[in-house]
C-alpha cells in the first residue's frame, strides 16, 4: 500500500517478480492453514493475545464490579475464585508473553534485515501451540471447571485432597502445553538474531528491541523448566497418587514455591524486558536521536537477566525461611533495581538531548516512566523483608505489580502498537483519537490501581471475594471500580482507533515517523520477502545512514538479492560476517498437525483417555517423523558419480 | 476497631506530603492520585499505618522512611521528564548528539545504589529485630488454620476458643502457627506483619501490644473458597483480665439458667450439633468444628462473617451456607421452635 516505494530501486523488476514468485502465497483457506510467514504469524500472536487480554480484562471488570461495594452478592466465592485464577495466568501466560513475543515475530526479522526466522515452521507450530492452550485453558470456565487456585497455585490447597475436580488438571496440563510454545518461540529468537542478522550487523549493531527479546529467550529458557517440573509433579500428585508435595509422606509443600518463583520471578522480567526493549526501538524516532549510552542499556538488558535468578525468595519472604538466607535475597531484590534506573536514566537523558515529539506513541512511553517509575519505587520496598511481610498478599501488592505490569508492559505495548500499527497494516492511525485513547487509559489506570495502595496499607488482604463494611475498606473500592470502568473505556478506545486505522486510515509511506531500525527502510506492509535487497549494515541506526540506505539501492548486490530461491543470509554470531544463503522452508501443514496432535493428547490427558492419549502421542511422533525426514540430498554429496 | 488514632496518623503524613507541583498535564494527572493519599482516612480500618504494637511500629516506621526516599526520586525523575516536555520541543530545538553516560552512570546507578545500601542497612536492622522473639517464660499462644478459621489454644489448658485470642498489654506473646489443612497466614496489621502457616511444619511469632484494645487480624495467604472471611480478633487487655481469659478457657462452660436454655442445651448435645462442636462440660465434644464454650462472648460468627447477634446467629445455625458460601458446616434441620432455645443458650455461653 505504500505510496512512495523508496528502498525497491537496488531490485531489478525481474528479481522482483522471481521473489514475489517464491515467497508469495496466493490467498486461499490451505495457505492460511500453512504459511510461515514470520509477519502474519506475528499479527496472529498480536490479535490472539489481544483477545486473551480481553477476556482477561472482562474477568477483572466483573471482579471489580464485585468489590465495588461491601458484602457484595454478584458473584459467588466459587466464581470469584475462578475469576482471578483466570485473570492472573491469563494476563500473565495468554497475554503478555505472547504479545510481546507477537511484537518479537513480527519485528525481529525486518529489524535484523532478514527475510523470515530462523525455523519458520517451528514459529507457525508455537503460535498453534499458543492459541490451542489459551483455548484449552479459557474453555474450562463456561464449565465452571476453570483453575481455582490463584495464578501461583500453592499446594496444598491445588492438591487432590482439598481440590478434587478438573480445575488444576486445567491449570497444569495447559501451561505445560502453553510451556512448548515458549520454549519454540525463545529457541527460535535466539538462533534467528544470532545467525540471521543482515551482513555487517555486528553484535555491537543490534537494534536494542532484539538485545531485549534475546535475553528474555535466553530467561525463557532457563526459567521455564522450573514451571514445568512444578506442574508435572502436582499432575502426577493429583492423577497418579505421588507425594512429592504431601507433608504427610515426606513431601515439602515450599517445593511448590520455591520452584514456581524460580519460574516466577524471572517471569516478572520475561514480561517486562521486551516491554523495556519497545521503549529503546520507540524512543529515537520521537526524540530524533539515538537512545543515550547503548552499551549502558544492553549491559543493564544482560545483568537483569542475570541478577533475576536470584531473588525469587522475596516472593517467600513470610514463609518463616531462616533470617540469613532472606538476607541474601533481600540484597539481590534491592541490586537488581539499578539496571533498571540505568535504562529510566538512559531514556530520561536521550530526551533531554534530543527534539520531542509528542505524538501518540510517545505519549504511551511518557505513561510508561511515570507509572513504571512508581511500580518501581514499591518493588524496591519490597526487597526489604520487614516491609514485604507487611505489606505481601494485601492490595498494595496489587497496587505494585500492575503499576510494574501495566506502567512497564502494557504502555509500552501501547507505545509499540501505535508506532508499527503503519507497518504491519500500512495505514495510519487518528491522531485525536489515540491522544483521548492515552488519556483515558492514563486516567483510569492510576484512578483504579493507586488507592489500592491505601487500602493494602490500611489492613485488606487481596484474593477475597468480598469484604466487610467494618473495616471502611468501601469508599476506596468504589474508586478503584470506577477508576477500572475508566480504563476499559480508554482500552476500548484503542481498540477502535486500531479498527478505523485499518478501515479507513490513510496509506503509511514505508517510513511514516523517521524510524532509525531496518523496518522503516522497507515497504508498510512489507512484502512477503520483507527486503528486496538484504542490506549492509554499517551502523547501529542503519535506517538513518547513508552508506546502509545506498547498500539496498545503488550498491545493491546480487548475492544480496539471492533471487534464485526462497532464500536469505547466514552470517557469524559475532560480527555479523557473510556465510551462507541459505533456503528457508516452504509453507506446510506439519505445525498445524502437530499442534492439533498435542491438543489432542492434552485433552485426553484431563479427561483421563488415557488410550486416546496414546493414540494421540503416535499421531504427533509420526508427524514429528514425517516433519525431521532428512531432505533427499543431491547425488553428488551421497559420492555417486554423475 | 478501636482506631481512634488513625486519621490522625494519615493526615500527619499527609500534612507533611502535601506540597506544591504544578508542571504539564502529566504531573497534574500524578497529583490528582496524590489527591486520594492526602484524603487518606483509613476509618476503622486495621491500619498498619496505625501501629499499636512495636512489631507494626517498627515497619511503619520503616514505611515512612521508604515514602519520603521514594518521593523524592520521583520528584526528580518527573521534573527531568518535564523539562524534557517543556523546553525540548519545537522546531527550533536542535538535536545534540553526545553520550553523557556519566550522568546516566550516576544518575542511574551510582545514587541509587548509595541510597539502597542504606536502606538495605536499615531494612536489615527491622528483619533482625522482628526475627528476635520472647524469651521462654513469655505466654504462648497455638493457633491452628483451619478452612476457614482460627483455632486457638494455650500450652497446659485443656480448653479451645476460636477465632479470637487475647494478649496482655505491654508483654511479648509467643504466637506459635499450625495448619490443619492447607496454607493460611496469620497477619494483624496493627500488631505483627505476616508469618504464614506452612501444612506439615510450625511457625513461630510473636505479638506485643502497646495499648489495649482489639485488633483485627485475617488470613493473608489465599486458603480457597471462603479465604474472605477467615478473620480474627486479638484482644490486648490488662494483664489481670487476660489471666481470667486463661481461667475461663480452662474451665468448663457455663450452666444454662432459664428453661429456654436448658431446651436450648438438650437440642444442642441431643441434635447434630455435637457431632462436630465441644462445650466443654457438656456431652458435647466433637472436634471438627469451633470448640462454642464461650461462643455468647465472640466478636462475630464465622470468623468475621457477621456480627454474633441472636438474628444473625439463628440464621447461621439454620442454613450457614447462606452467610458464608461453601463452609464447611451443612444447614441444620433444627425445628423452628427449637430455634430460639438454640440462640438462647449459645447466646448464654459467655
Amino acid at each position: 500500500m505504500s505510496t512512495t516505494a523508496a528502498p525497491v530501486d537496488g531490485a531489478s523488476q525481474e528479481d522482483l517478480t522471481r521473489l514475489a514468485e517464491r515467497w508469495e502465497e496466493r490467498p486461499s483457506l490451505r495457505s492460511w492453514l500453512s504459511t510461515v510467514d514470520h509477519k502474519k504469524i506475528g499479527r496472529r500472536y498480536l490479535v490472539t493475545a489481544g483477545l486473551f487480554f480481553a477476556l482477561a480484562g472482562i474477568s477483572a471488570l466483573v471482579m471489580r464490579t464485585q468489590l465495588a461495594r461491601p458484602e457484595s452478592r454478584l458473584l459467588s466465592p466459587q466464581e470469584y475464585n475462578q475469576l482471578f485464577t483466570m485473570h492472573g495466568t491469563a494476563m500473565i501466560f495468554l497475554f503478555a508473553t505472547p504479545m510481546l513475543f507477537g511484537f518479537g515475530n513480527f519485528l525481529v526479522p525486518l529489524m535484523i534485515g532478514s527475510r523470515d526466522m530462523a525455523f519458520p515452521k517451528l514459529n507457525a507450530l508455537g503460535y498453534w501451540i499458543f492459541l490451542f492452550a489459551g483455548l484449552f485453558m479459557w474453555a474450562s470456565l463456561p464449565f465452571g471447571a476453570a483453575p481455582n487456585g490463584g495464578w501461583f497455585a500453592y499446594v496444598p490447597l491445588t492438591g487432590e485432597q482439598n481440590n478434587p475436580g478438573l480445575h488444576i488438571d486445567v491449570y497444569t496440563l495447559g501451561l505445560l502445553f502453553l510451556g512448548i510454545a515458549t520454549t519454540a518461540a525463545s529457541i527460535n529468537f535466539i538462533v534467528t538474531a544470532l545467525k540471521l542478522r543482515a551482513p555487517g550487523m555486528s553484535l555491537n549493531r543490534v537494534p536494542l528491541f532484539v538485545w531485549a527479546i534475546v535475553a528474555t529467550a535466553f530467561m525463557v529458557i532457563f526459567a521455564l523448566p522450573a514451571l514445568n517440573v512444578d506442574n508435572a509433579m502436582l499432575f502426577l500428585d493429583r492423577r497418579f497418587s505421588t507425594h512429592f508435595f504431601d507433608p504427610q509422606a515426606a513431601g515439602n509443600v515450599l517445593l511448590w514455591q520455591h520452584l514456581f518463583w524460580i519460574f516466577g520471578h524471572p517471569d516478572v522480567y520475561i514480561i517486562v524486558m521486551p516491554a523495556l526493549g519497545i521503549v529503546s526501538a520507540v524512543l529515537p524516532a520521537f526524540t530524533r536521536r539515538g537512545v543515550v549510552g547503548y552499551a549502558l542499556v544492553v549491559l543493564s538488558i544482560v545483568s537483569i537477566a542475570i541478577i533475576s535468578f536470584g531473588v525469587w525468595v522475596h516472593h517467600m519472604f513470610a514463609t518463616g525461611l531462616p533470617q540469613l538466607s532472606y538476607s541474601f535475597f533481600s540484597a539481590a531484590s534491592t541490586v537488581i533495581t539499578i539496571p533498571s534506573g540505568i535504562q529510566i536514566f538512559a531514556w530520561l537523558a536521550t530526551m533531554l538531548l534530543g527534539r520531542v515529539v509528542l505524538r501518540v506513541p510517545l505519549l504511551f512511553l511518557i505513561g510508561f516512566i511515570v507509572t513504571f517509575v512508581l511500580g518501581g519505587l514499591t518493588g524496591a520496598m519490597f526487597a526489604l523483608t520487614a516491609f514485604d511481610q507487611q505489606v505481601t498478599d494485601s492490595y498494595f501488592v496489587v497496587a505494585h505489580f500492575h503499576y510494574v505490569l501495566i506502567g512497564g508492559a502494557v504502555f509500552p505495548m501501547l507505545a509499540g502498537a501505535y508506532y508499527w500499527l503503519p507497518k504491519i497494516t500500512g495505514r495510519m492511525y487518528h491522531e485525536r483519537l489515540g491522544r483521548w485513547a492515552f488519556w483515558l487509559v492514563f486516567a483510569g489506570m492510576h484512578v483504579t490501581f493507586f488507592p489500592m495502595h491505601l487500602y493494602g496499607l490500611f489492613g485488606m488482604p487481596r484474593r477475597v471475594y468480598t469484604y466487610r463494611g467494618e473495616p471502611g475498606w468501601g469508599g476506596w473500592n468504589l474508586v478503584s471500580t470506577a477508576g477500572s470502568y475508566l480504563l476499559a473505556l480508554g482500552l476500548l478506545l484503542v481498540l477502535a482507533g486500531m479498527v478505523h486505522a485499518i478501515r479507513r486510515g490513510r496509506p503509511a509511506p514505508p517510513d511514516p515517523w523517521g524510524g532509525d531500525s531496518l523496518e522503516w527502510s522497507t515497504d508498510s506492509p512489507p512484502k512477503a520477502y520483507n527486503f528486496p535487497v538484504l542490506p549492509l549494515v554499517h551502523s547501529v541506526h542503519p535506517t538513518w545512514d547513508d552508506a546502509t540506505r545506498s547498500s539496498m539501492g545503488a550498491d545493491a548486490t546480487a548475492d544480496r538479492i539471492l533471487a534464485d530461491g526462497r532464500r536469505t543470509l547466514f552470517t557469524s554470531e559475532l560480527d555479523g560476517r557473510r556465510e551462507r544463503a541459505a533456503e528457508m522452508p516452504e509453507p506446510s501443514l506439519q505445525p498445524l498437525l502437530l499442534a492439533l496432535g498435542l491438543l489432542v493428547f492434552f485433552t485426553a490427558m484431563l479427561l483421563a483417555w488415557y488410550p486416546v492419549a496414546a493414540v494421540a502421542v503416535l499421531a504427533v511422533a509420526a508427524t514429528l517423523a514425517v516433519w525431521l525426514w532428512p531432505p533427499r540430498r543431491p547425488d553428488r554429496e551421497l559420492g555417486v558419480s554423475p | 476497631m478501636p482506631v481512634d488514632t488513625t486519621r490522625d496518623a494519615t493526615n500527619a503524613g499527609s500534612r507533611r506530603s502535601r506540597r506544591r507541583r504544578r508542571n504539564g498535564r502529566v504531573v497534574r494527572m500524578t497529583l490528582l492520585a496524590g489527591v486520594f493519599l492526602l484524603g487518606g482516612c483509613a476509618g476503622d480500618a486495621p491500619s498498619a499505618l496505625d501501629p499499636a504494637g512495636s512489631g507494626a511500629a517498627r515497619v511503619a516506621n520503616l514505611w515512612w522512611l521508604l515514602f519520603w526516599i521514594s518521593t523524592a526520586v520521583f520528584v526528580e525523575v518527573m521534573a527531568l521528564l518535564v523539562w524534557a516536555l517543556v523546553f525540548r520541543r519545537g522546531r527550533d530545538t536542535r538535536v545534540r548528539h553526545g553520550q553523557p553516560l556519566r550522568f546516566v552512570a550516576v544518575a542511574g546507578a551510582g545514587l541509587p545504589l548509595v541510597i539502597l545500601v542504606a536502606v538495605y542497612a536499615v531494612g536489615l536492622r527491622d528483619l533482625a529485630a522482628l526475627g528476635h522473639g520472647p524469651g521462654p517464660q513469655a505466654p504462648t499462644i497455638e493457633v491452628t488454620g483451619h478452612k476457614w478459621w482460627w483455632e486457638v489454644r494455650v500450652p497446659g489448658i485443656d480448653g479451645a476458643t476460636a477465632n479470637e485470642l487475647h494478649i496482655p498489654v505491654g508483654e511479648r506473646v509467643r504466637v506459635r502457627l499450625r495448619t490443619a489443612d492447607v496454607l493460611h497466614s496469620f497477619w494483624v496489621p496493627q500488631l505483627m506483619p505476616k508469618t504464614d502457616l506452612i501444612a506439615g511444619e510450625m511457625r513461630e511469632t510473636w505479638l506485643q501490644a502497646q495499648r489495649a484494645g482489639r485488633y483485627r487480624g485475617q488470613c493473608a495467604e489465599y486458603c480457597g473458597t471462603q479465604h474472605a472471611h477467615m478473620a480474627f480478633l486479638v484482644v490486648a487487655e490488662p494483664r489481670a483480665d487476660f489471666d481470667a481469659w486463661l481461667a475461663r478457657l480452662g474451665s468448663t462452660a457455663r450452666q444454662p439458667e432459664t428453661d429456654a436454655q436448658r431446651r436450648g442445651q438438650q437440642a444442642f448435645v441431643q441434635a447434630s450439633c455435637a457431632g462436630c462442636h465441644a462445650i466443654r462440660g457438656t456431652p458435647a465434644d466433637g472436634r471438627v468444628g469451633p470448640d462454642l464454650s464461650d461462643v455468647g462472648s465472640r466478636w462475630s460468627i464465622g470468623a468475621g462473617a457477621v456480627p454474633n447477634d441472636g438474628g444473625h446467629l439463628g440464621g447461621w445455625i439454620a442454613n450457614p451456607q447462606t452467610v458464608k458460601p461453601g463452609a464447611y458446616m451443612p444447614p441444620q434441620p433444627v425445628e423452628a421452635a427449637r430455634l430460639p432455645d438454640l440462640v438462647a443458650y449459645l447466646q448464654s455461653l459467655k
